[in-house]
């Protein structure tokens, strides 16, 4: 089922430089993604693609300056602030990245109850507790007291509680490691075995590839390809974007080649017709620097490019 | 020219656990070792204790057969962090930034792939792996025998990832500059170092 639908959403600020000087900057531009219940879905990019935004976007938490275009839905319903305030810690919950999101002056056990939607708070967070092996001990201990792997434990605890539909995962895995990772995304297979639908955001496309069953590639602002994680192997075949191929053929364990083009971050400033990769990309033609590529169905996905 | 540990003993606090008991490492110049062990295995701790940053209750690190301690001015060990926007001041400018240490010239700003632009802009106003890029142009001065880059490139994406290692070595490679590697990787850790010393 259809829990999250984003169609050609994108996000920009205004900001002053200088006196009476506006500046509209346009870090998401072009961003499609479907989240479906019982699947994982990774959105994978460079830093500064807007991967985060996406998640504030949905979330209804971007700075006022924030201009919204395109479109969310969600169960089919287009997604209104006042909707999102209803939703959002109840049936969309978010998996922070660190520590320091955890009440730091809420016992543990209290931060998780307090998560849970159930007639019996305590039992629900009893059993989560177990089952994410944390002492009954921990109930009683504040964030600074926990170590990284128990505040990890409580997170998801707390998002196994909330019974939310859909839980989005901010870089839950950097600076890990191999068996805490591993760890990690074992949990969220299990939310989506029981339904849920999970939206990981992360740049480590390794422990995506592993994790997730669909990704979504992003750079400069654009989702530039969806495809089943599967598709992620070898030496990249079956992948059609030629961003998405550097991506996977630059990690350690595939080749650590350097990609020919440069793909530098493209900054959000930069505006002209064509696709936003064409300076830097080497299969770049003058039809990708004058028309902005639309979204073209391969294989069980989909690609965002005129020249594969 | 040898950057040597001998019997280092570190522990937190005056009654915690011993962290580091007699750790023997040893990095030449022109070489490049990896430091491969779980998180909180004291592989942080150990690379402040060879940059100098922390003194260790026991035991001694000398380059060239003098203590580290003893260096003034510009420190021929350096160190690169894994969270640049936490190694420099939020509110200068790159420019001064990247001049903290020495006066990088343009070929080797160019060879890392840091732009012109970004020059003029303070860290909020970049990304975390174009500043990772100036911290490492900032460690990089012609005095720096040793660099040690502590998950360097564990918060970036894999292009990036990739782009600036292949920087980073041939730089390394060119200045005969020995590289102590901490990362979580092991992949990553078994491409681009000559050993891999368990931590």
């Amino acid at each position: 089922m259809n829990i999250l639908q984003a169609e050609n959403l994108s996000i920009s600020f205004t900001r002053y430089t200088g006196w009476l000087r506006r500046e509209v900057i346009m870090p998401v531009r072009q961003l499609d993604l479907t989240l479906e219940a019982g699947e994982i879905t990774a959105v994978v990019g460079a830093s500064g693609s807007g991967k985060s935004l996406l998640a504030h976007a949905i979330l209804g938490i971007l700075p006022v300056n924030a201009k919204v275009g395109g479109s969310i839905r969600y169960r089919g319903e287009i997604l209104t602030p006042a909707k999102q305030a209803r939703l959002r810690g109840e049936d969309i919950i978010l998996v922070p990245q660190s520590v320091t999101y955890l009440d730091p002056l809420m016992r543990s056990g209290t931060q998780v109850r307090l998560a849970a939607r159930s007639s019996d708070p305590l039992k629900l967070q009893r059993e989560a507790f177990r089952r994410y092996r944390l002492e009954r001990e921990v109930e009683l201990m504040y964030p600074h007291q926990l170590s990284g792997g128990m505040a990890r434990r409580i997170m998801a605890a707390s998002a196994f509680v909330s019974g939310a539909r859909l839980i989005i995962a901010d870089e839950p895995t950097p600076g890990m490691q191999a068996e805490d990772v591993a760890e990690t995304m074992r949990w969220f297979r299990e939310l989506a075995d029981q339904g849920h639908a999970v939206l990981l955001i992360t740049h480590d496309l390794e422990s995506a590839v592993t994790g997730a069953d669909k990704i979504a590639v992003m750079n400069a602002g654009m989702t530039v390809e969806w495809l089943p994680a599967s598709h992620f192997s070898g030496r990249g075949e079956m992948i059609r974007h030629p961003y998405s191929r550097a991506l996977w053929n630059s990690l350690p364990a595939n080749n650590f080649s350097l990609p020919q083009a440069s793909f530098r971050k493209v900054s959000g400033g930069q505006e002209g017709p064509g696709c936003p990769l064409a300076a830097c990309c080497e299969l770049a033609t003058a039809r990708c620097r004058e028309e902005l590529p639309g979204m073209r169905e391969v294989m069980k996905g989909w690609v965002r490019c005129h020249a594969s | 020219m040898l950057l040597e540990g001998k019997g280092l003993s570190y522990r937190y606090g005056r009654n915690g656990a011993w962290l580091l008991r007699g750790r023997e490492i040893a990095v030449s110049r022109g070489e490049v070792v990896g430091l491969q062990g779980p998180s909180g295995s004291g592989k942080t701790t150990l690379a402040r204790i060879l940059a100098g940053y922390l003194q260790p209750h026991e035991g001694t690190v000398t380059l060239d057969g003098r203590s580290v301690r003893t260096a003034r001015g510009y420190h021929p060990v350096q160190m690169v962090f894994q969270h640049p926007e936490q190694a420099v001041n939020p509110r200068w400018r790159m420019r001064r930034t990247i001049q903290e240490g020495w006066q990088p010239d343009w070929l080797t700003l160019q060879s890392l792939g840091i732009e012109e632009k970004w020059l003029d802009r303070v860290p909020a106003e970049l990304s975390g792996g174009e500043l990772q890029r100036c911290c490492i142009a900032r460690a990089l001065g012609p005095e720096t025998k040793y660099l040690i880059a502590d998950e360097m490139t564990a918060m970036l994406d894999a292009v990036t990832q990739v782009q600036i290692w292949h920087a980073m070595l041939e730089l390394a490679r060119e200045r005969n500059i020995g590289m102590l590697i901490i990362s979580h990787d092991p992949g990553l850790l078994k491409r681009i170092c000559h050993r891999i010393e368990p931590m």
